[in-house]
């Protein structure tokens, strides 16, 4: 008897759930899945089509079969391979101070802070902007005579950087506009990580004497891990397409070429460029497919090291 | 007790030090200064700007508003932003709540396999797919229209995953059981059960939409042109290098920005609160 009553109840609770219509569970995914898949994949996997083709920006409608053409072209073209050295450059000139610097904020804002809202709100203020306005109030304060920080840099001695047409300080300029606006983004998200981590890991470490650097680097840092993980994949995927910071810093004809030298071009950039400057979609959509290809490294590079290393601890 | 007071002891050490206030200040004063110093260059004639030393307090030239709204056209293109980021908004809680909760608490065939993979998109950049979404918006001439930047942008992978991790935790199995025992519809349960739960989830997901569709750029400039652009559209035409007017350049960006700022100095604290809610979770 005990045994059957239980059983009884569980096919009650799946017969209601069946009697339900078996439809509604769906009518509630489809508003989502239908504009997902015609506005969100489709274009993805088009996109793959449309970079077999010779299209011109002027005729879309007009597609040429070309096979791989426009990838051997890409993989010739220097201006391509001169794009990803860039977003490698300031990729990583972006990424890494950015979380760092997250690292270090995250660790002061889980202190408890007088106007600990008062710090929160105000990391975030940047994340709030567009990249357009700050790129714009960034290049200002980047000018190379009139510029705020020149000005300042001067003060000590420094002479005045050419932001814009050197190639080093032009990524860097970039790097920091990227670097002011996700910050205190990402210091939050460590946060939120932080203040998940169970406090009696601090109380035993503190017990067995380890100071204030040794919690944080043996019970934080391997607290915070999988989120560390999950921030450098998002902010990789982010620096790969990077576009309206070097599009704006100069602005005008230069914006489109990242510079008089494509000094600071991005993939992102170029492929704007190929197609809304040169008119040449199809080579467009190959350098947004070779884009997807290459995040799709990137996350299974990660994901691979992730499973690697909880095998191997 | 003796665990509690001495817990309280240990956690002492979470006390910050001034240096640590001091650090804190800085960071706050670099996030603040390009604000700041945009409204100083906004209020200044251009040739004031160059000055050295630069100034540093905001001053009585207002000339710049005038300016940028006419050569950006952003009277137009504050209120396009308006209807676009609060259709978007707006469609986006709908459509990922009512997903959300599919995803939670109801059982249907390949569940699973659809939410994997609807959080696997996640990753993907929606701006790999732009040269497609331009040719099919020239396919149903809809370019340089508002419904060429609000339909691609209406729901996203994210907003689902949001809704149903909430909906997962905050809303128990008896409410939607009970419900159905008293024989309620699917849709009655969701209006009259789910959505007074999600609402706290549903407010974070408008405004975070919200924002991230105001500050939209690389899709507008290509679909939408300066005589219907939205704010970030009017304000690259700013940076296009036919302005060389530090002054109304920066004036321009104040007025595409003082909106989200508002919202933002309004509602700061529930965005922090979103954005670290949705961290644990992921």
């Amino acid at each position: 008897m005990a045994a059957i009553s239980p059983a009884r109840l569980l096919t009650r609770g799946q017969l209601w759930r069946r009697r339900g219509t078996k439809a509604a569970p769906y009518a509630f995914i489809a508003p989502f899945l239908v504009l997902f898949a015609a506005f969100g994949l489709f274009p993805l996997i088009y996109t793959g089509y449309v970079s077999l083709h010779r299209v011109r920006l002027q005729k879309p409608d007009a597609m040429t079969w070309v096979g791989f053409d426009n990838y051997t072209t890409l993989l010739q073209d220097e201006f391509f391979w001169n794009s990803l050295k860039n977003t490698f450059t300031i990729g990583v000139i972006s990424t890494v101070p950015q979380l760092c610097l997250a690292l270090g904020l995250a660790h002061l804002l889980n202190y408890k802070l007088r106007g600990r809202t008062f710090f929160r709100v105000a990391m975030l203020m940047p994340y709030a902007t567009s990249v357009a306005a700050a790129t714009l109030v960034f290049a200002g304060l980047f000018g190379r005579d009139y510029g705020m920080l020149n000005w300042f840099l001067g003060l000590f001695g420094v002479d005045p950087i050419d932001w814009f047409n050197d190639k080093w300080p032009s990524q860097i300029a970039i790097s920091t506009i990227v670097t002011w606006r996700w910050t205190g983004y990402n210091a939050l998200i460590y946060l939120a990580a932080m203040q998940a981590i169970p406090h009696d890991r601090y109380e035993s470490a503190m017990l067995d004497g380890a100071n204030r650097w040794r919690q944080f680097r043996h019970v934080t840092l391997p607290g915070l891990r999988p989120t560390i993980v999950f921030t450098i994949i998002v902010s990789t995927i982010g620096a790969l397409q990077i576009f309206g910071e070097p599009l704006l810093l100069q602005g005008g004809t230069s914006g489109m070429n990242g510079g008089a030298s494509r000094q600071y071009q991005t993939t992102g950039l170029y492929m704007y460029q190929s197609g809304w400057q040169y008119f040449s979609l199809g080579k467009a959509a190959a350098i947004a497919w070779l884009l997807f290809l290459l995040i799709a490294l990137v996350v299974g590079v990660n994901a691979a090291v992730v499973r690697y290393r909880a095998r191997k601890g | 007790m003796t665990g509690v007071s001495q817990r309280k002891r240990l956690r002492s050490h979470d006390k910050p030090g001034p240096v640590a206030y001091a650090i804190l200040v800085v960071a706050t004063l670099v996030s603040a200064f390009p604000f700041y110093w945009s409204i100083i260059a906004a209020t200044h004639t251009n040739s004031e700007i160059n000055e050295v030393p630069p100034p540093f307090l905001p001053g009585g030239h207002t000339d710049s508003f005038g300016k940028a709204a006419d050569q950006a056209n952003i009277g137009k293109a504050l209120v396009n932003s308006t209807i676009v980021s609060g259709t978007v908004a707006l469609g986006t809680v709908l459509a990922c709540t009512l997903a959300g909760f599919a995803f939670a608490k109801l059982r249907f065939r390949g569940r699973g396999a659809l939410l994997s993979f609807t959080v696997g998109t996640m990753m993907i950049p929606p701006q790999l797919g732009l040269i497609p979404l331009y040719m099919m918006m020239a396919k149903l001439h809809w370019a340089n229209q508002l419904q060429s930047v609000i339909l691609p942008t209406l729901v996203t992978a994210f907003g689902v995953f949001f809704m149903r991790q909430y909906l997962a935790e905050a809303l128990p199995d008896e409410l939607v059981e009970a419900g159905r025992v008293d024989g309620a519809s699917y849709f009655r349960i969701f209006w009259s059960v789910v959505l007074p739960v999600a609402r706290p989830a549903m407010a974070v997901l408008a405004l975070l939409t919200f924002m991230s569709t105001w500050n939209d750029f690389f899709w507008p400039i290509i679909a939408l042109s300066q005589d219907n652009p939205t704010v970030q559209v009017a304000i690259n035409s700013l940076g296009g290098g036919h302005v060389p007017d530090q002054s109304v350049i920066l004036a321009g960006t104040v007025l595409g920005t003082l909106p989200v700022l508002v919202v933002f100095g309004l509602l700061g604290r529930q965005i922090v609160g979103g954005i670290m809610q949705g961290a644990v979770k992921g």
